[in-house]
């Protein structure tokens, strides 16, 4: 086992983890920053992103707006006080990101241009074509590599944290590559690792997003807070799951069924209209719209795929080709290179899938968690931006925002945080190391870990999906206990020490059964219908009474999470209706409120 | 509550062959083909027909992947002697008979079909990747004015996804792995001709030296390879130019000193 002593150590490299990375080496130069990718930082999930990062500069638009569609989309579970500050820092964040290099989108006179997009009451949505999260995790990692002070250990996975004296102090991790163990030890540590979508069937996640960090803090006593609520994105590829961008509506498209029919307007989000509105029809939040999929496959109003899914059509034809290909080349690419055709001449079928946790570590508006010393930004944090439901485009301003006040928190602690006594964190690491070895050592005729991760991502689907039955839940809950016993007699055909992913996805199933844990703990236990949770079971409304709360799953070592709630931060948006399309325009005027 | 989903057996099965090249360091005292039958579904692709073996046949099997939409750019693999994505290749786009995979050419293997990444990103660093802004401006000052033109002076580099098929490609690189390269040029280009960067001297200065621009030998083949249109031949022409024109303008400046 090697040592690498750091003052601060981040765990993931992807928009957050180079944001926090950047930020500390800035904030000071003098400490030494270690930052851990389990693959090369420009891999990271982030660079899926495609429609863009939200963030106020029409004049015609304000930061009030901005608050209250956010509130609003995330069904009021907002940490107000955090929304507050999010919306009043993610402009500057990508201005910083344009004097770092990156290619947002111009207007013909060079000023930044901005696109619609769900749930938005005015554009501000900034856009590098559609491939707005693969330019900001390219310019942040170039502009990394700027600082001498941060220590990049790429391609290494994180089996355990360190935590002595009741604080976060390091990590231990594995290089696939030289098989080579290293025990990081900090003064303080930054989890900036993703999300979880993996734990369920059909996503538009890469294969690296296991929930690793969330698992790590969780076991640790870190609360996942809000687990419950899973983002389902409208518009995937059925099959794969590979994501359509949602700018193919905030630049006009149309989703139909199979009968050609804009079916949206029969769910409240009409009228209908030619060219796109915003908070209406297509423009309306993701929860909705893949509630009213959900509701035409019922109606026998969808079509079957070859690859034997439910799909609707995403009609981009009347946007014509050159605005395709200078808006959309992504997903113009895609179209033809995966599903073999010309989206400007055919419709795309499309269905929902996986896209994104709401939830995650439990953090205050500095990113800071219980567990001292131990910081967390980005999707597998929960800093309370996005409630029961994330407004497309706000993920990547989460990032950069939240990504900057972790590096900077960070280096504030680890300034004021006491020397790491190395020899008793060794033993810890030791131990961590023997324990993931024991893994891939284990003897005996045990299943495949595939077999358990495609069990639990086809249960996950049952009984978390779109709309939620409480039995459905509690069968889930059930099968993922039986799922995590069986695990711990997974054997592996893969027993060398280089390269040995077989073993890398036995302990990333480890982290992903521990995240499904908490998530269908927390859903079993809300007995409401807010944002992206739905009930069909007797709880179809929402329930401010009892469930305007955080849930707060806390880890049981051998026995399901215990499921808490906490409260929910109001400052100056009293929950009301969340309405869309013609009645949300009407409760605007009716109470002068920004909807 | 899950949709009603129809049943797997409903889409349209085929079995391909795959002839893949296995490494293990330590076990094997060279690179041999191993070959799998893979069932899965028609349109499949060869990461997920990868994939399948992994799960199903041998677990050893090892291979980068993750995004699955060919814009991460780990899974670059020879396939049948091209380097390509496998997440953007499918099978029955291959020609007929047994398909062969193999890792990326020119670079240490460093088990199966992983290659080593580290001369790559090495060279990326090399190039100074950064905006080295021509003026100061402060967040309060607001973004730089940046007309679509001056974007399409280097937007396709900033394309570059780093999958390394241009190197794997590249004949210049197979010869001299200390060739820049041009995935590196690329990206050097990607700088040097963007409006709001001052850098250009100090990033051509690292390309002047026997493994730098000039080594290319102008077969194109990189862009020819290359997922994103990025078109790296071109960054390295511009290069040649800009390199021959910075060797004279310094010529001149020793010749007559200001």
């Amino acid at each position: 086992m090697e040592i690498f002593e750091a003052d601060v150590l981040i765990i993931g490299a992807g928009g957050a983890g180079l944001r926090a990375a950047i930020a500390a080496a800035q904030a000071d130069p003098s400490l030494t920053i270690a930052l851990v990718s389990k693959v090369l930082p420009m891999r990271s999930h982030t660079v899926a992103a495609e429609g863009g990062s939200a963030g106020v500069i029409q004049a015609h638009d304000s930061l009030e707006n901005h608050f209250n569609d956010t509130v609003h989309g995330g069904d009021w579970l907002c940490e107000q006080d955090v929304v507050e500050y999010f919306v009043s820092e993610a402009t500057a964040e990508l201005i910083q990101l344009e004097h770092w290099g990156c290619p947002w989108s111009r207007k013909p006179n060079g000023q930044i241009n901005v696109r619609a997009f769900g749930g938005m009451k005015i554009e501000r949505t900034w856009f590098a074509a559609d491939r707005t999260g693969f330019h900001i995790l390219h310019t942040l990692f170039q502009t990394s590599t700027h600082y001498p002070s941060i220590k990049r250990f790429d391609e290494h996975f994180c089996l355990d944290l360190i935590v002595a004296d009741g604080r976060a102090q390091g990590a231990t991790v594995l290089s696939p590559s030289t098989g080579a163990f290293t025990a990081i030890f900090a003064r303080s540590v930054i989890l900036a690792t993703g999300g979880a979508g993996r734990v369920f069937r059909q996503n538009t996640n890469g294969g690296i997003v296991t929930g690793d960090g969330m698992a790590l803090a969780f076991r640790h006593g870190v609360p996942l807070r809000d687990m419950e609520f899973v983002q389902y994105h409208p518009t995937c590829m059925p099959g794969s799951g590979i994501l359509f961008t949602e700018a193919c509506r905030g630049e006009g498209g149309y989703l139909v069924n199979k009968d050609g029919y804009r079916y949206l307007q029969d769910y409240g989000l009409g009228p209908v209209t030619t060219e796109p509105r915003n908070k209406t029809m297509e423009l309306g939040p993701r929860d909705r719209l893949s509630q009213a999929f959900w509701q035409e496959e019922r109606k026998g109003r969808t079509f079957v795929t070859p690859q034997g899914e439910s799909a609707v059509y995403l009609d981009l034809r009347h946007l014509g080709r050159a605005k395709l290909k200078e808006r959309l080349p992504l997903i113009f690419g895609l179209a033809e290179e995966f599903m073999g055709l010309d989206p400007a001449e055919t419709p795309i079928p499309v269905r929902p899938a996986v896209h994104y946790t709401m939830g995650g570590i439990l953090t205050d508006i500095n990113t800071a968690t219980p567990l001292a010393g131990l910081f967390a930004a980005g999707e597998c944090s929960s800093v309370g931006i996005h409630g029961a439901n994330r407004l497309g485009s706000n993920s990547l301003g989460e990032l950069t925002v939240f990504g900057r006040v972790a590096g900077q928190e960070a280096v504030k602690f680890a300034r004021g945080a006491p020397a790491v006594d190395p020899a008793r964190l060794a033993d810890q690491a030791k131990a961590s190391i023997a324990k993931a070895l024991s893994v891939r050592d284990r003897k005996g005729g045990g299943e495949r870990h595939s077999v358990i991760r495609k069990e639990m991502a086809s249960t996950m689907e049952k009984g978390c999906g779109i709309y939620r039955l409480g039995p459905e839940m509690q069968e889930t809950c059930e099968k993922l206990a039986e799922l995590k016993r069986r695990a711990e007699h997974i054997t592996l055909d893969d027993r060398s020490d280089i390269w040995n992913t077989d073993w890398l996805a036995a302990l990333e199933l480890g982290y992903q059964l521990d995240v499904a844990e908490a998530m269908a703990h927390s859903a079993l236990l809300r007995k409401e219908s807010r944002g992206a949770h739905q009930r069909l079971d007797g709880f179809e409304k929402r329930d401010d009474e009892r469930f305007l709360a955080h849930s707060l799953a806390r880890y049981r070592p051998g026995a399901a999470p215990e499921i808490s709630y906490g409260p929910v931060k109001i400052t100056k948006s009293q929950p009301g209706e969340r309405a869309y399309g013609a009645r949300g325009e009407q409760l605007e005027k009716k109470d002068g409120a920004h909807v | 509550m899950s949709e009603p989903v129809n049943a797997e057996s409903a889409v349209l099965q085929k079995t391909f062959e795959l002839r893949i090249l296995r490494y293990t360091p330590g076990r094997d005292e060279e690179p041999a083909f191993g070959s799998f039958q893979v069932t899965g579904a028609e349109g499949m692709t060869v990461l997920e027909a990868l994939q399948t073996i992994k799960d199903t046949l041998d677990g050893t099997l090892s291979y980068r992947w993750s995004c699955r939409m060919a814009v991460c750019g780990s899974c670059g693999m020879m396939i049948n002697g091209t380097p390509r994505l496998a997440c953007s290749t499918l099978l029955r786009d291959l020609p007929p008979g047994p398909v062969t995979v193999e890792p990326l050419q020119n670079f240490p293997i460093e088990r199966d079909l992983v290659i080593s990444v580290d001369a790559f990103v090495k060279k990326i660093e090399s190039v100074y990747p950064y905006l080295i802004p021509k003026e100061q401006k402060t967040v309060a000052e607001g973004p730089h004015l940046q007309t679509p033109a001056q974007m399409a002076a280097y937007e396709s580099f900033s394309d570059c996804i780093n999958c390394m098929l241009c190197y794997a490609a590249c004949p210049q690189f197979g010869e001299n792995p200390d060739f820049i390269g041009p995935g590196a040029m690329a990206m050097l280009q990607r700088y040097n001709g963007d409006s709001r960067d001052g850098g250009r001297q100090k990033r051509l200065d690292t390309i002047h030296g026997e493994d730098g621009v000039w080594s290319c030998t102008a077969v194109g083949i990189c862009s020819e390879v290359c997922p994103k249109q990025v078109d790296p031949a071109n960054a390295v022409n511009q290069n040649k130019t800009n390199s021959a024109f910075d060797f004279f303008l310094r010529f001149l400046r020793t010749e007559q000193p200001q």
